[in-house]
């Protein structure tokens, strides 16, 4: 095989790592299950680093690829690990029985939203001069997008935050495309701040647990400015 | 070296306050003999830089313009005084609280946080430091574990994260932007200089974003539902930073990016995003239950005040711009510790329980007069002088219309705060049985009295060096 041929099959193994990206993102909006939440969300994260690595291959910059094999051991194995770890283990089998919106609703929104997103990306291609980041940054926005409508439609607390990562997902996603010269150790410090959102985020969960009783954070209305506590 | 020292005092005390969390007075102590240290360190570089030199740590990544050294300065002074006031207001919860042996911990790495946002010249590096300070403060927001606090609490990591996801994004495109301007080393100097050379489209894509992203933690209007919230749940002193610089270091950096865009198309969406959050706050103002969400809702009016006289775009302008900053946040930080007192001494957030404070606790009373007055830039105080500068620079460059409309919400939110304050303070109790007078603690008189110092002096003198340290920073801010 020739060096152009790899090249050809690099490419289209990224498209194809981006459609599978934006699928896995439409899996975390329809999921009822928390469990299956996180799974769609590990899933995600391995397309991220999927599409890292073919990105350091392609552009022979061994600093994306080294960035892409930290985040293949930290989002899909530690993130969920410490997610396990500070929240209860019966958070996650649970099922989430009412929602803000049904789910044939919500995949129509989230498919609008994709298009709104190849709308918006495309003056941005116009700059653009690499195949890949005419891939990367309408997929990173669509995700951007339908995390955000996860996020908000999701009253249990899990999926919701999963909904906050998958946005963040996203927003690298497109990032490694487009600035693929970014500083080393400014990626490493975007990766660890994450692990630290998740202990966070894990404390406070359980604490809203323990005090409150539940995890249906989306029914939280005590604060409001009518109303007096 | 000494921007290291600044970030290593906190980080230090941070150490100290875990290690020995059990011990009752300790963690308070050395947090207090950190701030005040960060102040005291902090004084020297700020005063450099006002002389016109350049104070750098590592070039390109942690050094300190004229804005820098200004909100710099701003943190530390804030910082120290929530220190002193923690030390009589925790000492009200001591070991009670599921946090409370943490708290030292939590105050410490949010100040670290805190003054790494105006130091960071790289800026994802900005982006990283303003994640952290929303991190380490959320559980400071949950401290007080009521279902309040807590729900507080988790609105306010939701919109954060949220926010932090979008403007990462809009972060990615300016390095875009900044590879295709000609690349080199990432930071604030180097984006400034090749401003002309920017892609506009992918330019306004990332203010968009970033101003989206960033502006859900300064709390422009529609993004600040969180802001009253989490201002209001957290313990007082907390509330006085959070309120007080937490805002203004997001806001600073959005400012940073103001020159890098075209004036006309810039301009004119600070005017509208600015104005729409001074009205609606000027309006929630008048009808708030709590007088702490009434303080939050009176950080929202002032960062849109600060947005519009960014929009203005004249050197007069950008020093209304400055001015607001060290006023507000002096002021606000002022305000909280005042009603952190009111706390203490009645017990209850609700404005309508509030009556008669001055007899009460003439101290707590008075300061929340003082408080009130001052945000609501009453003469001869310092938010008066700088809201004025603003108007000055408004009128200056023709836009009547928009300072017409900031003088109506101006006068809106003056008439709301001080008909809730002015009831408070002065107020006939329903029963007119003999109420107690409460005793506050001395650290937390001290703190009063130090925090109120700025807000009556910068009103009637500005020393020469603050003076030069405002002109750099809005120096730092122009095209």
């Amino acid at each position: 095989m020739t060096g152009s041929s790899a090249m050809v099959w690099l490419d289209y193994l990224a498209a194809l790592v981006g459609g599978l990206f934006l699928l896995a993102t439409f899996g975390m909006v329809v999921t009822r299950q928390v469990q299956g939440c996180l799974r769609y969300f590990i899933l995600q994260s391995v397309l991220l680093c999927a599409s890292a690595l073919l990105l350091g291959l392609r552009l022979h910059s061994w600093h994306v690829f080294a960035v892409g094999v930290i985040d293949l051991i930290n989002k899909p194995f530690i993130v969920p690990w410490l997610l396990r770890r500070t929240v209860r283990e019966e958070i996650f089998s649970r099922r989430e029985v009412t929602q803000v919106l049904n789910i044939p609703t919500s995949l129509l929104i989230a498919s609008l939203l994709v298009l709104i997103a190849y709308g918006l990306a495309r003056p941005l291609l116009h700059v653009a001069d690499g195949s890949y980041i005419s891939i990367n940054l309408p997929i990173g926005l669509a995700g951007l997008f339908v995390g955000a409508y996860t996020a908000s439609v999701r009253r249990e607390a899990v999926p919701l935050f999963l909904g906050l990562l998958a946005m963040e997902n996203a927003a690298l996603f497109a990032g490694f495309a487009i600035a693929p010269k970014l500083p080393m150790l400014v990626e490493l410090a975007v990766i660890f701040d994450v692990l630290i959102v998740v202990f966070v985020f894990g404390i406070l969960t359980r604490a809203v647990h323990e005090h409150i009783g539940t995890t249906e954070v989306g029914t939280l209305t005590l604060l409001k400015e009518e109303s007096k506590p | 070296m000494t921007l290291f020292v600044i970030l290593a005092i906190p980080l230090l005390m941070a150490a100290v306050s875990a290690a020995f969390s059990r011990n009752r007075y300790l963690p308070g102590a050395v947090t207090l003999i950190g701030a005040v240290a960060v102040l005291g360190v902090a004084v020297r570089p700020a005063m450099q830089v006002a002389a016109g030199m350049r104070v750098v740590g590592i070039a390109n990544w942690v050094a300190l313009d004229g804005f820098g050294a200004l909100v710099l300065l701003v943190v530390a002074i804030v910082g120290a005084t929530a220190a002193v006031f923690s030390l009589g207001y925790m000492g009200k919860h001591d070991g009670t609280v599921r946090w409370g042996r943490s708290y030292y911990l939590h105050f410490n790495l949010f100040l670290f946080a805190l003054l790494l946002v105006p130091m960071a010249s790289e800026p994802i590096l900005a982006w990283v430091a303003i994640e952290l300070t929303a991190l380490f403060s959320v559980l400071l927001v949950a401290f007080e574990n009521t279902h309040a606090a807590l729900e507080a609490a988790w609105k306010y990591i939701t919109m954060m994260f949220m926010g932090a996801a979008i403007a990462l994004l809009g972060f990615l495109i300016l390095f875009w932007a900044f590879e295709l301007g000609g690349g080199g080393a990432f930071s604030w100097d180097v984006l400034h200089a090749m401003a002309p050379h920017l892609s506009p489209v992918l330019m306004k894509s990332a203010f968009l974003l970033i101003v989206v992203g960033l502006g859900v933690k300064v709390g422009f209007v529609p993004l600040h539902t969180w802001l009253p919230d989490a201002h209001s749940q957290a313990p007082s002193p907390v509330c006085a930073v959070l309120s007080g610089v937490k805002t203004t270091t997001a806001l600073a950096v959005i400012l940073r990016l103001v020159p890098l865009l075209p004036a006309h198309l810039v301009q004119s969406w600070l005017l509208v995003i600015g104005l729409i959050s001074v009205g609606t706050a000027a309006f929630l103002l008048l009808q708030v239950h709590d007088y702490k969400r009434m303080f939050a809702f009176s950080t929202v009016e002032h960062m849109g005040i600060i947005f519009v006289a960014a929009g203005i775009g004249t050197a007069g302008g950008n020093f209304g711009v400055v001015f607001q900053i060290l006023t507000h946040s002096l002021t606000k930080s002022f305000c909280f510790l005042a009603a952190g007192a009111v706390l203490l001494a009645v017990d209850t957030r609700e404005i309508a329980a509030v009556r008669g404070l001055i007899r009460t606790s003439p101290v707590a009373g008075a300061a929340l007069m003082l408080g009130g007055l001052a945000i609501t830039g009453a003469p001869p105080l310092a938010v008066f002088l700088s809201e004025f500068s603003i108007f000055r620079a408004g009128l200056n460059a023709g836009h009547y219309v928009v300072m017409g409309l900031l003088a109506l919400f101006l006068t809106i939110a003056f008439i709301g705060i001080l008909l809730h304050v002015n009831r408070m303070v002065f107020g006939q109790p329903p029963d007119d049985s003999h109420i107690p007078k409460v005793a506050l603690p001395t650290s937390s008189v001290l703190a009063l009295g130090l925090a109120a110092v700025p807000v009556l002096v910068l009103g009637v003198y500005l020393p020469e060096p603050i003076h030069q340290l405002m002109l750099a920073a809005a120096t730092a801010l122009a095209r």
